[in-house]
């Protein structure tokens, strides 16, 4: 027997090693290709944040030129006691221009000259306009003020427009750039923090153009959402798990929220259009509506977190409670749910900053215009950050699109900020029974 | 303003109610709760339940109930040749009305005037109607309450069953949506194949809803055969499968089966991030990132690539489904029982052979199910389509040319219109409907699938 295995072992030994190697090897490879797969989608992931960050950093800042501006009655126009609505009404932007003139003395041809207060924003005007409405007593005085660059300026500054205009896409002309740099020489044109872009709403205009009215917007809508979806989603799901029968209509409504968290939110925006709108008359674009659509898009998510929170409260708890004389409701507000209270909120959290960066149900209720002013209410027309970012990128115009990666930059803070205190929350209060 | 005014009072006097309720159980009582059947609280939340419910519902029907009543009531009034105009001329007409009234706009022509001036009468009228029906059934409400309270009155149990009433109320909410969402669906698309059959629209191969804008153009009637956007939708949601399937899988596989925990607590959260980011963010992403890139890749290799390709949406709609794949394939991954696992090594496998020949025939069915509701995730998803992908209508399967998908068609019929009755905006209720459906009967195979699966080792 033993001289069998032998003769037959050193060939069989041999085959079993060599297969043994091309199967080690191939357990290699499968590793490698699951770690390549984590690898790709991380990487995506890096490419995405990274160009988006990359792109969108620039809008924070903006070109400015410092001018000193003389506040002269009669460039603008107005007497220096003249009311609120005359000085309202002044040509600031002439003020303006003729301060960038006053700069350049032997410059003084009507070409040239128009063709430096193209330098400036057409906006520029708006500023000072501010001051003086701020202190009409400024009007004859003169100071050093840092007014906004149009936009080819504020491009061909930060390197997306070519500074030689022999270039093909150069906005601007030898002359503008030869001004720019003098300009830049003297220290007067740099790139300064835009607070326009933190604190103004929408504009055609993208030195104008701030992501405050949608940041406003998604507030009313997400806050509607909030004060809707949480106690609705917490009653439902109280109700599911500590009260209702085993029977045909709660299979019912489970099934019916189970499903409703997979439809496509669009259908949410259709039934927002075809119901809210169309039947109950509520105004279009509202962030009331689409604090409404949010809600019934939202609502499944709460519920499923609040029923999962509920689920993890132990029944000893329940027994004690009840043991001790409370009735079934006292139970369930006085011990159940404030053991389950960490768990909602942080459901309720993730649900919020899903709201959040929805957009494509918003579009069907009309969020999607344009508005400059910021809301003051939820029932005013109003649009919310992701929106604002699709809008954005729909503009033709090369200044828009680093306004689109910064408003991208914000709402991914806002988002990160949610989801982080959603994390905070659980591990200060989760709790293992 | 008014109506806010009326709702703090309201509130106000719900909260005097309950200290009144509460005050008069415990003075009933002689200051021992225990010769209450209820805590005193409970007292307290009887009579301001009493205040406040009725009168609440009463401001609320008033609210539902109001714009109808008062536009048939303005209405009424109108001079015989206005309301002759026809509906739509009328429907215009009382829109400037109510800007009239409200905004304080100028008036068109007197009869708008004179109506506006009726709507703010009337308007004012049955507010102070509403406010002090309102108020009177708050106050009786009150008295009435106060005047039950005895020290036996069983008013827990009383609020209590308003309690519950309420929490079925809520839960039947959930049903009320999917009741709403199905029936106007369904009614605007029942208006919809009143001018377009639906057999064209199921299977009529050429779409071009915009000629329909007017009803006296060439060619008024538009073309409604939604199958370039099925074809479409398919081809995309195609693209996005061959790019998340696998690489969700196997990031499944390596996260479940070969990574230390410490690795998989950092890979597990960062991959999860791609399904926290917006779609909007994708979609930009893919328009101004990848598109460029994938055309000027194409074009180096001799190839015309649109910019608007369907490859170009498809690989990102399948970055963002990636964990989404993976979170469900790992769930299932690790509920396969140890014993097959180890069975398997003692057999003497490896690791990916046992991963392959025992786990994943062992978990497909759980995997199937995931797939199919990625796949009902791709076809419903808006935002990545609309910004990357083409609206012309076009059948082909050619992944480097531009398709549209029913998301983005419904997107483009509805946004900036307000009319309801062209033919044109209700083509998207329609293929709303049949996403709707599409979907749905997606998601109710797929949690069959898992539920039966789970149930194999439970």
């Amino acid at each position: 027997m033993t001289e069998m295995v032998e003769q037959t072992s050193a060939p069989a030994a041999e085959a079993v090693a060599s297969r043994l190697k091309r199967r080690y090897a191939a357990e290699r490879r499968f590793q490698f290709r699951g770690m390549a797969a984590i690898a790709i989608a991380l990487g995506f992931l890096a490419l995405l944040l990274v160009s988006i960050v990359s792109k969108g950093m620039t809008a924070f800042t903006q070109t400015q030129i410092q001018v000193e501006v003389t506040f002269d009655a009669g460039i603008l126009g107005v007497a220096p006691g003249a009311d609120k609505e005359a000085l309202a009404a002044g040509d600031y932007l002439g003020l303006a221009k003729a301060a960038l003139w006053a700069r350049f003395p032997d410059v003084t041809g009507r070409v040239e000259r128009r063709q430096m207060a193209a330098l400036l924003s057409p906006s520029a005007g708006d500023s000072l306009r501010e001051m003086v409405q701020a202190d009409p007593s400024l009007i004859g005085a003169t100071r050093k003020v840092w007014l906004p660059a149009a936009d080819s300026v504020d491009m061909t500054n930060k390197g997306f427009l070519p500074r030689d205009p022999k270039v093909e896409g150069a906005r601007l002309n030898e002359a503008q750039l030869a001004w720019m740099g003098t300009l830049e020489t003297g220290n007067v044109l740099s790139k300064r923090f835009n607070w326009k872009f933190i604190t103004s709403g929408d504009s055609r205009d993208p030195t104008q153009a701030g992501v405050w009215g949608a940041v406003v917007g998604s507030f009313y809508s997400v806050l509607v959402t909030l004060l809707l979806s949480f106690p609705l989603g917490v009653a439902t799901a109280v109700y599911l798990e500590e009260f209702a029968p085993k029977n045909r209509w709660t299979d019912l409504i489970e099934v019916n929220i189970n499903n409703l968290a997979a439809v496509p939110s669009i259908v949410f925006g259709l039934l927002g259009l075809a119901v809210f709108l169309a039947v109950f008359g509520l105004p279009r674009s509202a962030p009331m509506v689409g604090g409404l659509v949010l809600t019934l898009m939202t609502l499944p998510t709460i519920i499923i977190a609040a029923r999962a929170a509920l689920k993890a409260v132990p029944p000893s708890i329940r027994e004690a409670a009840l043991g001790m004389g409370s009735s079934k409701l006292q139970m369930v507000t006085d011990h159940v749910l404030p053991l389950a209270l960490p768990g909602i909120l942080t459901g309720t959290i993730l649900g919020m900053a899903r709201a959040l960066g929805e957009s494509a149900p918003l579009l069907m209720i009309g969020m999607v215009a344009f508005i400059v002013d910021i809301p003051g209410g939820p029932m005013d027309p109003a649009t919310v950050l992701p929106v604002q970012v699709y809008l954005w990128a729909d503009s033709s115009e090369r200044a828009f699109v680093e306004k689109t990666s910064a408003a991208i930059i914000v709402l991914l803070l806002f988002l990160a900020a949610m989801n982080l205190a959603a994390i905070l929350l659980r591990k200060k209060f989760e709790r293992r029974w | 303003m008014q109506l806010l005014t009326l709702t703090v009072v309201l509130l106000l006097l719900t909260s005097i109610g309950y200290r009144l309720g509460r005050g008069k159980a415990l003075a009933m009582a002689g200051g021992s709760p225990r010769l209450l059947h209820s805590l005193p609280r409970y007292h307290g939340y009887f009579v301001a339940l009493w205040c406040g419910l009725p009168a609440l519902l009463v401001v609320t029907v008033w609210l539902a109930a109001e714009p109808s009543l008062v536009r048939h009531l303005v209405e009424a009034a109108l001079p015989s040749d206005t309301l002759a105009l026809g509906d739509e001329r009328l429907n215009l007409l009382y829109n400037e009305v109510r800007n009239v009234a409200r905004y304080g706009m100028t008036a068109s022509s007197p009869v708008v005037e004179a109506a506006a001036q009726r709507y703010s009468e009337l308007r004012a009228t049955m507010f102070a109607a509403v406010a002090g029906l309102a108020l009177a059934i708050a106050s009786g409400g009150l008295a009435f309450a106060y005047s039950r309270i005895k020290t036996e009155l069983r008013t827990r149990n009383r609020v209590e069953s308003v309690v519950r009433v309420f929490l079925v109320g809520c839960s039947t909410v959930a049903i009320f949506t999917t009741v709403g969402i199905v029936l106007s669906l369904l009614f605007e698309s029942l208006r919809f194949f009143q001018s377009v059959s639906v057999f064209e629209f199921l299977f009529g191969t050429s779409w071009s809803p915009q000629m329909a804008i007017r009803s006296d153009q060439v060619g008024s009637s538009g073309a409604f055969g939604a199958v370039p956007l099925f074809a479409g939708t398919a081809l995309i949601s195609l693209i996005a499968m061959v790019v998340a399937v696998p690489l969700g899988l196997l990031s499944a596989i390596y996260m479940a089966e070969y990574a230390a925990p410490r690795f998989r607590a950092i890979a597990k959260p960062l991959l999860e991030i791609l399904a926290g980011i917006p779609t909007v963010v994708y979609g930009f992403f893919a328009a101004l990132s990848v598109a460029p890139m994938v055309r000027d890749l194409g074009a180096s290799m001799g190839l015309s690539i649109a910019s608007e390709s369907a490859l170009v949406a498809g690989v990102v709609m399948g970055i963002m489904i990636i964990p989404f794949v993976s979170s469900l394939s790992d769930d299932i991954i690790t509920a396969v029982p140890n014993n097959l696992r180890e069975g398997s090594y003692g057999l003497g496998a490896t690791k990916s052979e046992t991963v392959k020949q025992v786990i994943l025939p062992a978990a497909l069915p759980g995997i199937v199910g995931g797939v199919l509701l990625a796949v009902s995730r791709a076809i419903g998803e808006t935002m990545i389509v609309v910004m990357a992908a083409g609206l012309s209508a076009n059948l082909t399967a050619n992944p480097f040319e531009a398709v549209t998908t029913v998301t983005v068609q419904i997107v483009t019929l509805l946004v900036g219109d307000q009319e309801f009755d062209s033919p044109k905006t209700l083509a998207a209720f329609a293929l709303g409907l049949v996403l709707f459906f599409v979907t749905l009967a997606l998601n109710i195979v797929a949690l069959h699938v898992v539920r039966k699966y789970r149930e194999q080792y439970d």
